[in-house]
């Protein structure tokens, strides 16, 4: 359904562009109708930009994002198939206009039609889909609303839309934990209606908890991809097992042996440095084997 | 005890009225002991770091005592609390990265600080602290904008701890740093513990997994209040109160599956602050919540520094 | 469905309609906007009721307010109180004039500048350097001089011509930090293109900033005008508040005691951008939800 294919995206940087940087080296991945997929990366890993490229808010520098085999284009009929939510709840929703305003921009730009009164009950179903209550949300202006909520509603004004792949670039990282899995559990639920979700992260737990393949970023390139439970249950790339043993665990002391030594060919990702250790798990390291 | 907080009330003035950040902490913590401090945004646990060393204009202190090392901080004195800040109470704040002053290379602005904390440089000790957390002796001639985040925080780390304070407060130095950055900065605090710097230290933070590498003992606040205080491991293996079994319940940790086990959030929100309900404030969300949560749960010492707020617990 | 009827109608009439009954209660808007419409009406009626000429020599010079000349007369007889509502009328000509283009200019810049960036950005903003530092009185002496500009009409237009690019600079720069917004990208996403978003996502979250923007362009066309007029290269024909204070202040108005002849033209200056001021704090509060609830 979706599929990268050696994307790069350089930023031009300096007076008159004069310098560029390369945020995302020679990305290729797919995403498959009903998977949901986690990008998960520190920060400087491209992570985010390859969500914005995916969303046509950034256009890509070389190689190519298709979606349904047609390439990427920012406009009304690509988004009505493929939505975004980002991570700042607050900075998402314009703070003069009351949060409810994401809707009826919906509702002008592809329902104009639909009379008010089923429009209503759409959004009714929408959000009683999300876990709010009409009532609470409705009317009200952002800073009213906390930001577990807003990012409901959010999820809510995508569902209005048939989409097929919604990007969710770090929805959870500003709410409190005991929110936080709530919103996660809707992520997950998406699923079932047969959408796909593309969740970027730099929260392996939360990356772990909710998708069925995980793509491990850094500096812009992949590291290693494949099924989530053997990407964190069997890592191969240093910089995975560096990665998963940093996380704090709460019923395990942290991992105390030596940092990984950082493999030779660490810098050698790119679709073509990666290579397939065992049927569907690629890891960017041309000498797994001796490296640990 | 190195530090005795006695039923502190801290208050925020708004338009609206006063909004009751901490409504009555009480908690000692002991000599070389690491505090963890957890709790949802809004919980008073910010609040109560930033009473320890600095009010801001809008924070009322409206009642309570806070005693350090046998003499009563200033907490509201902020003219009188500079001769504790520093020497006494530190502070590594959260966005280490707007602390320093990105116009001044870093020894200068460690001299001109320490000068006017009446403090010589003692240059070989700085070096020495540095290459502890693991910064090179060349970072003190370069400028801010010209180290990453996690040396940043590392390098505030190591100047808020050059007069070796009793107590160092870190509020929330993590949260804004990678995973790997995040473990060698826990692990400079540890250090920081062991080499005799600071006698005990109150860690702030969301983050309850991380806080159990690092803290002997865990205190969870809710709504401005104390819910729990236990050692680390017992906060983890064997909660008491209802607010900290969810909180566990709702984290998810590598391993867990949204396919295999499906956590739950903990439904509804914090009460409003400003015109808290009566009784127990985690009432409405709790799910045994009985009669008897009409009325403010004490604190009480369920087992030996075992303190929990709850009546069903 | 009860329920959600309840909560029914949120059209975009609605919020307009929240947005006025806020602003009928906001004390500070309605003093300012009450003052500037007195003015305003002064200025539009009064020569209409007064009659006679601004300028026309009368045969009382130098006399206090009286029944017979409300403000008084000056050195050469002249009525006050005429020359004010004609003076008011001019200035609020040049002012709109002036302010309006420049501030639709600067707008027009700023915003599209702001909000596109890269190759167009620069371009938008040598252009507006360039203006920027051209000494605008100067420039402004020259033209009137060579052009023999005599009308409030042109004179308010070179004004706005000249005066745009600093508020330019000032709307660029905060569209460039409103544009990294998420909300801006949530935009795009609802299918919304670029002149729908600067107006309808960037511009009203800077309703406020815009107002004053244009309060200050309309001050700063008010006194560049008087400052034409000392110079005897304002309209000929009529008076202005600036040009009244001038000739005060020539014929030493101050040294001989005649305080109706500079006072009520400073003041309504002073009242008039005052006025603006205040009624722009009033319209922060009935745009800005967050202010509302205090």
């Amino acid at each position: 359904m979706l599929r990268l294919h050696d994307v790069t995206k350089e930023f031009r940087v300096g007076a008159f562009g004069g310098k560029s940087v390369a945020a995302v080296k020679g990305v290729s991945f797919e995403v498959v109708p009903g998977e949901v997929v986690s990008l998960i990366g520190e920060s400087g890993s491209g992570k985010s930009t390859i969500g914005r490229m995916i969303l046509g808010l950034n256009p890509v520098t070389s190689g190519s994002i298709t979606f349904d085999g047609l390439p990427v284009r920012a406009g009304k009929e690509y988004y009505r198939r493929v939505q975004g939510i980002f991570q700042d709840p607050f900075s998402s929703f314009n703070p003069v206009f009351k949060a409810d305003r994401v809707f009826s921009m919906i509702k002008e730009a592809y329902y104009p039609s639909v009379p008010e009164a089923e429009w209503r009950e759409r959004i009714a179903t929408s959000l009683r889909d999300v876990r709010l209550n009409p009532d609470q949300v409705l009317g009200k202006y952002p800073h009213q609303l906390s930001g577990g909520q807003l990012q409901r509603l959010l999820i809510a004004r995508a569902l209005l839309l048939d989409i097929k792949l919604l990007v969710a670039d770090e929805i959870t990282s500003m709410l409190d934990a005991s929110t936080r899995i709530d919103v996660l559990n809707l992520l997950a639920e998406l699923k079932a209606r047969g959408l796909s979700v593309l969740y970027i992260t730099h929260d392996l737990s939360l990356g772990n908890y909710l998708a069925e393949r995980t793509l491990v970023l850094r500096r812009g390139s992949v590291v290693e991809m494949g099924l989530t439970e053997r990407v964190f249950g069997d890592p191969l790339h240093p910089y995975t097992r560096e990665l998963l043993s940093a996380v704090p665990r709460l019923h395990t002391a942290w991992d105390d042996a030596a940092p990984v030594e950082t493999c030779v060919y660490h810098d050698r990702g790119g679709s073509d440095g990666l290579v397939e250790a065992e049927p569907g798990h690629f890891v960017a390291c041309a000498r797994l084997a001796t490296c640990s | 005890m190195s530090l005795q907080v006695s039923e502190l009330k801290v208050h925020y003035r708004t338009l609206k009225g006063d909004v009751r950040a901490l409504d009555g902490m009480s908690f000692g913590l002991g000599d070389g002991e690491i505090l963890g401090l957890v709790g949802e945004s809004g919980c008073g646990k910010s609040t109560l770091g930033k009473s320890l060393i600095r009010m801001d204009g809008r924070m009322r202190r409206v009642g309570g005592t806070v005693v350090l090392d046998g003499r009563e901080l200033p907490i509201d004195d902020d003219r009188a609390m500079n001769e504790f800040r520093f020497r006494e109470v530190s502070l590594i704040p959260q966005y280490a990265m707007s602390a320093l002053n990105p116009t001044r290379k870093i020894r200068r602005m460690v001299t001109e600080l320490l000068r006017s904390r009446g403090a010589a440089l003692d240059l070989a000790e700085l070096e020495r602290r540095m290459a502890q957390v693991g910064l090179p002796a060349e970072v003190l001639d370069r400028y801010p904008i010209e180290l990453s985040g996690g040396m940043k925080q590392r390098m505030v780390m190591v100047i808020s701890t050059l007069l070796d304070p009793s107590l160092l407060i870190a509020d929330e130095v993590t949260s804004a740093l990678d995973v790997s950055t995040q473990k060698a900065v826990a692990r400079a605090l540890l250090g920081f513990r062991e080499s005799g710097y600071v006698k005990s230290m109150i860690f702030v933070t969301h983050d309850l997994a991380l806080t159990h590498h690092i803290a002997d003992t865990i205190m969870v606040m809710y709504a401005g209040r104390l819910a729990e205080k236990a050692p680390a491991d017992v906060i983890v293996k064997a909660p008491r109160h209802p607010y900290t079994k969810l909180l566990l319940d709702a984290l998810p940790e590598v391993g867990v599956r949204y396919a295999d086990r499906r956590l739950e959030g903990i439904a509804g929100s914090p009460p409003s602050l400003l015109n808290p309900p009566a009784g127990c404030r985690f009432r409405d969300r709790c799910p045994i919540a009985g009669e008897e949560c009409a009325e403010d749960p004490p604190v009480a010492e369920l087992a030996p520094d075992h303190h929990v707020a709850c009546w069903k617990a | 469905m009860t329920v959600i009827q309840e909560v029914a109608p949120r059209e975009p009439a609605g919020v307009r309609r929240e947005a006025l009954y806020f602003a009928a209660r906001n004390g500070k808007l309605m003093t300012g906007f009450g003052i500037v419409a007195v003015l305003f009406l002064l200025g539009l009626l009064g020569p209409l009721l007064v009659g006679g000429a601004p300028n026309e020599y009368g045969p009382k010079p130098m006399t206090p307010p009286s029944g017979e000349h409300w403000f008084g007369t000056t050195t050469f007889g002249q009525d006050v109180f005429t020359q004010f509502v004609h003076g008011l009328r001019s200035t609020f000509a040049v002012g709109v004039i002036g302010g309006g283009i420049a501030a639709v200019i600067g707008m027009l810049v700023g915003f599209v500048a702001g909000y596109r960036g890269g190759i167009v950005d620069e371009i938008l903003n040598m252009l507006t350097n360039v203006i920027l530092v051209i000494p605008t009185l100067a420039v402004l002496l020259i033209i009137n001089a060579y052009l023999g500009i005599r009308s409030v009409a042109v004179q308010g237009l070179f004004i706005g011509l000249t005066q745009w690019p600093w508020a330019a600079r000032a709307i660029r720069a905060q569209t460039f930090s409103l544009r990294t917004r998420e909300f801006v990208d949530l935009a795009r996403m609802s299918g919304a293109g670029t002149g729908r978003i600067i107006a309808r996502e960037i511009a009203p979250n800077m309703s406020s900033y815009l107002f004053m923007t244009f309060i200050l362009l309309f001050g700063g066309s008010v006194l560049i005008a008087s400052s034409l007029d000392f110079i005897g290269l304002g309209p000929t024909e009529g008076v202005s508040l600036g040009l009244m204070l001038q000739n005060a202040n020539q014929w030493s108005a101050l040294q001989l005691g005649l305080w109706w002849w500079f006072v009520p033209p400073g003041a309504a200056i002073t009242a008039i951008v005052g006025a603006l001021y205040v009624a722009n704090v009033g319209l922060d509060e009935v745009f800005n939800p967050k202010l509302r609830e205090t």
